[in-house]
């Protein structure tokens, strides 16, 4: 995070020093970008930290322990939906583990997890539209599908 | 886009950003009520993690949204098109996997570099490839996978994982039509 600071940082700098007009440009640009996306992500945001407060981690713990098939599509459902940043899905994947999580569920959730995002698909459509986005997510889940598989053969 | 289009587009994000700014006022409010009453721990924890990706979003936004503005100046189409255009081979590739594992942040702060990327001449394929290793592979995440899921689990993910988004971005640069360029967020400026 400090080093995209950093780096976005001496960009400006270097580019303020090369020519002060075509920084300017480039700062409204980014900013009309910015304030472009701001409403509809703070809304996204809201919507999912109820949701994820409503969803306990002693709620994923009893869902996806089990075994067989059941955990492993209830995880890939759970992670195409849920936004969770990494530093909080990693600790809580730990977690699942120790209760007795596969290694396929666990990759089955944080892989569907990154990839997949049905909650930010507003977002997402604001800049690819609606038709891209769709399709980028549901190949996404399918790929997530693969991977989860993939790993439940490789590590057992 | 005819007329017709673009002012069902305007009613519609109208819509979406009143009801955006209604939501966060309501999940504040939540958190408030339950500060305030004591009980409720749904509106406390609520509260705490839309303060958690606020905070998020501010330290990763404002940086990656200044960079995209300068690439967009400064960087010419044509050294985007030989590099990692339609034409360029496979070390376009190890381009796109490189930059995007440098990188830290929700998979909704490079929507705007994939997007910049695209419209500069990029290959689908390219901005595809960009997305999906920077949902899997980026660095600052892969470190907390090892600490928490241990190193087998990790590499052997990451291994499986380069393969299947290169295919995913193949399938979607096939799917899309061959001129199709991203809507973008120009005719979307704040107030519309």
């Amino acid at each position: 995070m400090t080093i995209l600071w950093i780096i976005a940082g001496s960009a400006l700098l270097v580019s303020l020093i090369v020519d002060r007009r075509k920084t300017r440009a480039a700062l409204i640009k980014g900013l009309r970008m910015f304030l472009g996306i701001v409403p509809i992500l703070l809304g996204v945001l809201a919507l999912v930290s109820v949701i994820l407060a409503a969803v306990t981690p002693e709620m994923m713990e009893r869902l996806l322990s089990g075994k067989g098939l059941l955990p492993f599509f209830t995880a890939l459902s759970i992670g195409s939906v849920a936004l969770i940043p990494g530093f909080i899905a990693y600790p809580l994947a730990g977690v699942l583990r120790q209760h007795g999580a596969s290694n396929a569920v666990l990759a089955a959730f944080i892989t569907s997890l990154m990839m997949v995002g049905v909650l930010t698909l507003p977002i997402e459509a604001r800049f690819f539209g609606w038709p891209v986005s769709l399709l980028r997510n549901a190949l996404a889940l399918i790929g997530a599908l693969i991977v989860a598989g993939g790993m439940a053969w490789v590590l057992v | 886009m005819g007329a017709g289009m673009r002012a069902a587009r305007k009613a519609c994000s109208a819509i979406i950003n009143t009801w955006s700014w209604l939501l966060v006022v309501g999940v504040a409010s939540l958190w408030g009520y339950s500060r305030v009453s004591g009980g409720f721990g749904l509106g406390l924890r609520a509260g705490e993690s839309l303060l958690t990706f606020l905070i998020e979003m501010a330290l990763v936004l404002p940086p990656m949204f200044l960079l995209v503005g300068l690439f967009e100046v400064w960087v010419p189409r044509e050294l985007v098109e030989r590099y990692v255009g339609r034409r360029a081979g496979i070390a376009a590739i190890s381009w796109m996997v490189l930059l995007a594992t440098m990188q830290a942040g929700p998979l909704y702060a490079a929507f705007p570099v994939a997007m910049s990327l695209w419209r500069k001449g990029c290959s689908p394929r390219n901005v595809f490839i960009y997305l999906g290793a920077f949902s899997t592979l980026k660095i600052p995440m892969v470190t907390f996978e090892v600490a928490f899921l241990g190193w087998q689990f990790s590499v052997a993910r990451s291994a499986i994982t380069i393969p299947v988004f290169i295919l995913l971005a193949i399938i979607m640069e096939r799917m899309l039509p061959s001129n199709y360029m991203p809507p973008g967020l120009d005719d979307l400026s704040p107030g519309v």
